[in-house]
């Protein structure tokens, strides 16, 4: 699925820079459920923003589905975006202005799909977040849960070969985490590749492979017996 | 451009502007009033030539009237403040030497009691050719002009105005091959016209045949006053200074008294007039255009700070896949339509302006505006300038929005 061989990038800091990654290497195949952990500042959402194509790294090298990611312009790497990822943020970053509905319809837009089936497909992701019935309602008029589950919703909609998540239980409580991670463990079981950053142990280890990170470098990288969410909810 | 016609492009241009509905309007007041200014101006402007061509506009304008007064300076054993008199003839060399010259009319004019059954009333006749009617455009009513058959047998008919009409005869009364009495002989109407025109000169409301007048005024050879119309490619004034110099020569007034013949230009006076007009709508274009652009630019402000706040939000919609050329054109797309709408509401508002003008001071003979109004072309001129203005100034933030990178937007909060 992705493969990546001694990735590097820093941070300009005024006239020093911040070398934030040093040296990644990593592979992950189709149907992966991967967890990436370290302290903060380790470099876990640089990582993920570089695999996302919201980020480029300085050096090493980086494919995915195959396709080398280097020097990619700005069109081709929206492209690539909309058609391989799917992206759940730890703020949910939904328009506030649009409704449920047309959030998660919003991929599908930039992929040039008609209406009638932007509103079809959208609404048959937002019944398997459990959500048809907010299908009009704005964000805010929504719960923490019920946002990242319209999120997710939304990265599902152009049906993405990987799910990139930094913290998507960040920002809810324990036991609407474990109901988010219940749903992510049946993607991952439909097939779907996932990478998530946590902080969280007990999230982690519903992931089948932990990878630590520290100082920009992996130090760990275990596959683990996976706990089903499902047993908390 | 399949785009523009698609309801989601419109939809997205809806919801970011109706997200600040207090700003989104304010945003579009100065494009509004620009155009209003530049309709409401033009059309003014418009209205006030429309009632001064309704003034002046029966005259050909590139015409100069002449009249004898008396000399200011001796010559050739004249004294100073002799008396000059205009002759047929001397119509006739003006005709023939001055260069440019479109035509010549004699005229004549004096006052007569004019009376018809128990109606009567003191007017200006006036003696002419029928060429009168080539340099001050006579409107006929009903019947027609005097004619050279007229002027050939001294014919005794008159050809009156709309005025003098309802002065002389009961209202509907039938008045062709009537006689009405002037001086107390009888003249046949052979016409009437309408009245309208400005009167330059003294009152030109009853017009006989030219020989007709010289013969029941004893006139001899003698004219009171001539109408020179040039070619419309010559200059006017050149013409006056010829013909005035002709007139010394014939009449033996010394070359340099300015004062023995008078004159009125109406193409200079037209010209300045003309000039005046121009120069307003000049000064309107200028003016409208300057606050156009005024307008546009606080339309491409606000949509810069609109992008700035939405930084996150475009971020968002990057991380979904849009391109950056999709996220400019939505910019510049609710540039020329904030653009747009607010310069069609400034020409709604610039037609109802002048609506309401026109009913102010539109109405009626006097009127000082007649039918103000604009073209369409200019409104379509105008619409061009909006949404070429419009897609320039929206492309400033358009780059702007693009010009981080996804992941920094993102990272705003
Ligand atoms: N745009 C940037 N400019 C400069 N420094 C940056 C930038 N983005 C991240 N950094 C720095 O790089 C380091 C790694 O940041 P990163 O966001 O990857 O950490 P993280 O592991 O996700 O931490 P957290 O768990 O707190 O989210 C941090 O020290 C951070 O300050
Ligand atoms: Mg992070």
């Amino acid at each position: 699925m992705l493969k990546i061989n001694k990735l590097h990038k820093s941070y300009p800091i005024g006239d020093s820079s911040l070398h934030v990654l040093k040296g990644i290497d990593l592979s992950v195949e189709a149907g992966e459920m991967v967890a990436i952990m370290g302290s903060s500042g380790s470099g876990k959402s640089t990582l993920l923003n570089i695999i996302g194509m919201l980020d480029e790294a300085d050096e090493g090298e980086y494919i995915l589905d195959n396709v080398p990611i280097k020097n990619l312009t700005e069109k081709k790497a929206a492209i690539y975006r909309n058609k391989f990822l799917g992206f759940i943020f730890q703020s949910f970053n939904l328009i506030n202005y649009k409704n449920a509905l047309d959030n998660v319809a919003l991929p599908l837009y930039y992929q040039g799909l008609k209406r009638k089936e932007r509103i079809e497909k959208g609404l048959f992701h937002l019944e398997k977040v459990g959500l048809k019935d907010w299908a009009h309602h704005l964000p805010n008029e929504l719960s923490g849960g019920q946002k990242q589950r319209v999120a997710i919703a939304r990265a599902l909609a152009a049906d993405p070969k990987l799910l990139l998540a930094d913290e998507p239980t960040g920002a809810l409580d324990t036991k609407t985490s474990h109901e988010i991670m219940d749903f992510i463990q049946s993607l991952n079981d439909e097939g779907k590749t996932i990478l998530m950053v946590t902080h969280e142990e007990d999230i982690a280890s519903m992931c089948k492979r932990i990878v630590r990170l520290k100082d920009g470098v992996i130090i760990e990288d275990t596959f683990v017996e996976q706990v089903r969410a499902s047993q908390y909810v | 451009m399949k785009f523009l016609f698609e309801r989601d492009t419109w939809q997205e241009v809806y919801d970011s502007l109706t997200k600040n509905k207090l700003r989104t309007a304010l945003t579009m007041v100065g494009v509004w009033w620009g155009i209003l200014l530049l309709i409401g101006l033009l059309g003014s402007a418009r209205g006030i030539e429309n009632s001064f061509n309704r003034l002046f506009g029966s005259f050909a304008t590139n015409s100069v009237f002449v009249w004898a007064q008396s000399t200011s300076k001796p010559f050739k054993g004249f004294q100073e403040g002799r008396q000059v008199q205009l002759k047929i003839s001397d119509a006739k060399k003006i005709e023939e030497n001055v260069e440019g010259i479109e035509f010549v009319v004699p005229r004549n004019q004096s006052q007569a009691l004019v009376v018809h059954n128990f109606l009567s009333g003191n007017f200006g006749v006036n003696g002419d050719y029928p060429l009168l009617d080539q340099v001050q455009k006579k409107k006929m009513i009903q019947g027609r002009f005097i004619n050279q058959t007229d002027i050939d047998e001294n014919r005794k008919v008159v050809v009156i105005s709309e005025e003098i009409y309802k002065q002389l005869f009961e209202k509907d009364a039938e008045m062709i091959g009537e006689y009405i009495q002037l001086n107390g002989m009888n003249f046949k109407v052979v016409g009437m016209f309408e009245t309208g025109n400005a009167n330059m000169g003294p009152s030109s409301d009853i017009h006989i045949p030219f020989t007709t007048f010289q013969q029941i005024y004893n006139m001899g050879e003698n004219i009171g006053w001539m109408m020179i119309t040039g070619k419309p490619e010559y200059d006017i004034s050149q013409i006056e200074t010829d013909a005035k110099l002709i007139l010394r020569n014939l009449n033996k007034v010394h070359p340099e008294d300015n004062r023995a013949f008078g004159s009125f230009n109406l193409g200079k006076e037209f010209a300045k007039i003309t000039g005046f007009l121009t120069g307003m709508q000049f000064l309107t274009w200028f003016v409208g255009i300057a606050t156009l652009i005024a307008g546009v630019f606080a339309i491409g402000n606000i949509l810069l700070i609109t992008v700035k706040e939405r930084t996150k939000e475009i971020g968002v919609r990057r991380a979904l896949g849009a391109t950056p050329f999709e996220i400019k054109r939505q910019v510049v797309l609710e540039a020329v339509f904030i653009t747009l709408i607010a310069g069609l509401l400034g020409i709604i508002s610039g037609g109802s302006l002048l609506m309401l003008l026109d009913s102010l001071y539109g109405q009626g003979d006097e009127a000082m505006l007649v039918n103000a109004s604009v073209s369409i072309s200019i409104v379509f001129v105008a619409l061009i300038i909006l949404i070429v203005l419009g897609t320039l100034i929206g492309l400033i933030p358009a780059f702007k929005a693009t010009s981080i990178k996804p992941i920094d937007a993102l990272r705003e909060e």
